[in-house]
């Protein structure tokens, strides 16, 4: 089985993993299809038992449109690719501008953020210039934002306006351009490959939170802040980020790593991810909301997007440095 | 042809930008013959309620224009004609001509009409005294349902001023429709409009 799937050209390899996870999520949808029709007295454990259900095919409808995403974009080749990851920070930056607060004087730099920066970062990843990439939003676009708002003659808050201003530019578009990025990574003997880097980073990331829910769920420990999350505890943390840890190193097949190295870099995106996860918790708890969607259910099914990818937004760029320093790309 | 996809794209633009979400919290969206009433503080909460509607509704839904601004080109007549199918009004009063009559008509030909009863965009947080063109329009016409609604976040996609909007999701709450009680006197039956607007922000 190893040596038929080594034998594949790149693209066979690739399209080898894409009908591996359509069949692991069609499995996973007809197990959630079989437990809501099977019969149940009625009662308050009932109710819960349909909830946990909503829920869990809440979050399969999101992985669907997530991997077809994926597929697509592999399909089409990589200048899709980064348009679609750019359309993916655009919406998660509309979420977080609509629920930060800003005032008529930051218009200007609104304007810059969406139509010129998010698009500038996604040239930048598009031509590979790596190097002019990770500075550009860190060092240029620092300095740019405020002197925009700056001359809006506004001093009201001025320092917590520019804060948020560039906390939804690093998180929404310098994050989540790292994932494209990595598409595009030019290593050696390893070409038309850089979809396995990404599927090996979501799926550790996405294994990372759900065993750190489920654990969290089950041990029923008590929280380590319990203002800003009820669930996060670091017995549970631990459990999540070990597991997942241990499964990056199981895969280290599909990546250009050895498998110690593969458990490390696991580790490291894992760590990034869940605790960046955490830090838009807190943020969300000050803004006093439950969810970056808009109040009430997400209509128009952008609600909520941050919710889903805050974590990869962060576990991203750490993952994607960690690569960069250890191959010396 | 032109017209419609002049609509479509003035559709996905807004949808791109606004997410253009409608809650329909008090009626369910269904074509009756309606007046649907909203805070007004910018120019793009027109495009937002005619995007927040569904399809059907949508073309028997009349927005209104101001006639000196929105005919001075052709440009501005075509759109709001043929993309918009708006009612004409015109700003300045003179004395022979009913300001309402345009509206009238549209209703008696039975279509539901958006109305901002300020009149002008207010910049505050609360909407401005609404005018006396609703309680009119209310009496003469007992069987069209008003539907109050409440745009939230327009005014931070295009403040004052500015020319390129900026990306915030916005959202129409439509509320349970208000009726004019027998012999409710004018400003009363306002005031009880307006809060009917007003309590929508807080759904």
């Amino acid at each position: 089985m190893n040596q038929y799937l080594r034998a594949l050209s790149a693209t066979e390899q690739v399209g080898a993993m894409f009908i591996f996870v359509f069949g692991c999520m069609a499995v996973a949808g007809v197990v959630l299809l079989f437990l809501s029709i099977r019969e149940h007295p009625e009662g308050a454990a009932e109710d819960m038992r349909r909830q946990r259900l909503a829920r869990a095919s809440g979050i399969m409808r999101t992985s669907w449109v997530m991997v077809i995403v994926f597929w697509i974009s592999w399909l089409s080749g990589d200048v899709v690719a980064t348009v679609l990851f750019g359309l993916l920070s655009f919406f998660a930056l509309r979420e977080f501008m609509t629920l930060s607060p800003t005032r008529r004087g930051d218009h200007r730099s609104l304007v810059l953020a969406f139509f010129l920066i998010l698009p500038l970062q996604y040239v930048l990843v598009g031509t590979q210039q790596f190097d002019l990439f990770t500075v550009f939003i860190p060092v240029y676009v620092f300095l740019a934002i405020p002197v925009v708002s700056a001359l809006a003659n506004d001093p009201h808050r001025f320092l917590e306006r520019n804060a948020k201003l560039q906390w939804g530019i690093m998180v929404c578009i310098y994050g989540m351009s790292h994932v494209p990025a990595l598409l595009l990574l030019d290593f050696p003997k390893y070409r038309g490959r850089g979809a396995f880097l990404v599927f090996f980073l979501v799926l550790v990331v996405q294994t990372c939170m759900v065993v750190q829910y489920v654990a969290a769920r089950r041990l029923q420990r008590p929280p380590s802040a319990s203002a800003i999350s009820s669930s996060f505890n670091w017995t549970s943390w631990w459990v999540g980020v070990g597991v997942a840890s241990l499964l990056g190193g199981l895969l280290a097949g599909i990546t250009p790593f050895q498998p110690g190295q593969a458990l490390v870099l696991a580790f490291v995106a894992c760590v990034a991810g869940s605790l960046g996860h955490l830090v838009m918790k807190a943020i969300k708890r000050d803004r006093g909301i439950p969810t970056w969607g808009q109040q009430g259910d997400g209509v128009t099914g952008a609600g909520g997007l941050l919710d889903r990818v805050d974590a990869l937004c962060f576990a991203a760029p750490v993952f994607f440095h960690s690569v960069r320093a250890l191959f010396n790309l | 042809m032109r017209a419609k996809l002049m609509g479509l794209f003035l559709l996905g633009l807004i949808r791109l930008l606004t997410g253009s979400q409608a809650r329909w919290v008090g009626c369910p969206p269904k074509a009756e013959q309606r007046i649907y009433f909203a805070n007004h503080q910018s120019h793009a909460d027109l495009l937002l309620i005619w995007a927040a509607l569904p399809r059907v509704l949508r073309t028997l839904t009349r927005p209104i224009a101001a006639r000196d601004y929105w005919t001075r080109t052709p440009f501005r007549q075509w759109i709001t004609t043929e993309v918009f199918n708006a009612i004409y009004v015109s700003r300045e009063r003179t004395a022979d001509e009913d300001p309402l009559a345009p509206l009238v008509q549209a209703l008696d030909a039975g279509d539901s009409i958006i109305l901002f009863p300020e009149g002008t965009r207010g910049y505050a947080e609360e909407p401005q005294e609404f005018k006396a063109g609703l309680y009119n329009l209310a009496l003469r016409f007992p069987q069209v349902v008003l539907v109050p609604a409440w745009i939230n976040n327009v005014q931070r996609v295009m403040p004052k001023g500015e020319v390129v909007p900026v990306p915030v999701l916005c959202s129409v709450t439509f509320g349970a429709p208000v009726q004019l009680r027998g012999g409710e006197p004018r400003r009363e039956f306002l005031d009880r409009a307006r809060h009917a607007v007003m309590a929508l922000r807080d759904v």
